[in-house]
């Protein structure tokens, strides 16, 4: 077993994370509601630093979906962070978005996806698009390294400019697939 | 305040609540406190749910988040309350203030067609709540009990969480209005005037 060995975490050199927090702060973003995902541990560091952001970690994921309905209703905008498989989490609440017309961005780390090592994984990483596409929600995905910033943007400009759920999807080829050491 | 059981009626304990409300919000569960805040009278300091079961806490914390100067009211039921349990821990984490919770407890799900919840069975919310964190609790069985709960939920250091044991009797239904898109701008606009609308 190799202890170099991480969950997902980008590779130290990709400065995507250091991006996304920089569109956070550009979009006057106050809170950020979060599962913790390894995919944005090095963008969670960033959030947890700066007092200006609010970050809200929950105990499940649909917890986020209301802190975004409760945050817009205040006047603050709001993203969620997490891994794929907290999206069947989401289902019913993401029903908020479409009764009251709140933006609702979310950004996602993908899991049981490209190279994926654990089956456990594949079945929600697979219907992650599906589910959110279900619900409302307008989905872009991000596979290479470069794309992720644009794609960001794209589905915060979306959420707050036409009120609806969004998300960026951002695929295990950009992340790495964790392996258990066993690749 | 009584009910004809013996028990505090949800109704007047929510008019208790929002007596003299000043710049109070409130978010109302689904079903019962949603009719109940709409019942005694309809604002746009009022969120009442249409759907969203579980949420009612959380959407409580994002708001009392985005507005610390506010104090914000939860007003929900035992069932909703239940389905969202795990939110009270990461309300304890984040301490705001300015927020209280106040369950109605009638240890039944009124809305679909009166079967038993948990609280019937046992399960203590009030205790439930220490469990997680939030350190300022009440559970109040008796009439003479609520002005010190209106008065923890609307003045006390929060979050607050307070359970009130309720008769379960239905009450005239009292609907507020179902367009979801119009309950959010109005209190954005009561908020932050007609630039809620440019944001």
């Amino acid at each position: 077993m190799s202890h170099s060995t991480v969950e997902t975490a980008p590779d130290a050199q990709a400065d995507w994370p250091d991006g996304i927090y920089a569109l956070l702060k550009q979009y006057s973003i106050r809170q950020v509601a979060l599962v913790p995902d390894a995919g944005h541990s090095r963008l969670i560091k960033r959030c947890l630093g700066d007092n200006e952001l609010r970050v809200v970690t929950l105990t499940t994921e649909e917890e986020g979906i209301a802190l975004m309905q409760g945050a817009w209703l205040g006047g603050e905008r709001s993203v969620m962070l997490m891994q794929s498989s907290g999206v069947g989490n989401c289902i019913n609440m993401l029903s908020l978005s479409s009764i009251h017309r709140t933006p609702m961005p979310m950004i996602v780390t993908m899991r049981g996806d490209f190279g994926e090592f654990n089956p456990a994984q594949v079945a929600m990483g697979q219907a992650t698009q599906a589910v959110l596409e279900a619900m409302g929600t307008l989905v872009h995905r991000a596979d290479r390294p470069e794309d992720v910033l644009p794609t960001v943007e794209a589905s915060l400009k979306l959420a707050f400019n036409t009120f609806r759920p969004t998300a960026t999807l951002i695929g295990q080829r950009v992340l790495g697939a964790k392996t258990f050491g066993k690749d | 305040m009584l009910a004809p059981s013996g028990k505090i009626d949800r109704r007047e304990l929510t008019r208790a609540l929002l007596a003299d409300r000043g710049g109070m919000l409130v978010i109302a569960g689904l079903g019962a406190p949603a009719w109940d805040i709409t019942a005694i009278g309809d604002s746009p300091q009022n969120l009442p749910l249409w759907g969203g079961m579980g949420g009612a806490a959380m959407i409580g914390l994002g708001l009392a988040l985005a507005q610390p100067s506010r104090r914000v009211l939860v007003l929900t039921g035992d069932g909703e309350m239940l389905m969202g349990i795990g939110s009270l821990a990461t309300i304890a984490h984040q301490a705001p203030k300015n927020l209280a919770i106040v369950v109605q407890d009638n240890e039944h799900y009124g809305e679909t067609g009166m079967q038993e919840t948990a609280t019937r069975h046992g399960t203590d919310l009030a205790t439930m709540a220490r469990g997680a964190g939030i350190k300022h609790t009440m559970l109040v069985t008796e009439a003479g009990d609520v002005p010190a709960l209106v008065k923890a939920a609307r003045e006390g250091d929060g979050p607050f969480f307070g359970v009130v044991k309720v008769d379960a009797g239905n009450k005239p239904l009292v609907l507020p209005p179902r367009e979801g898109a119009i309950l959010q701008a109005r209190m954005r606009e009561h908020l932050m005037g007609p630039q809620a609308h440019l944001a």
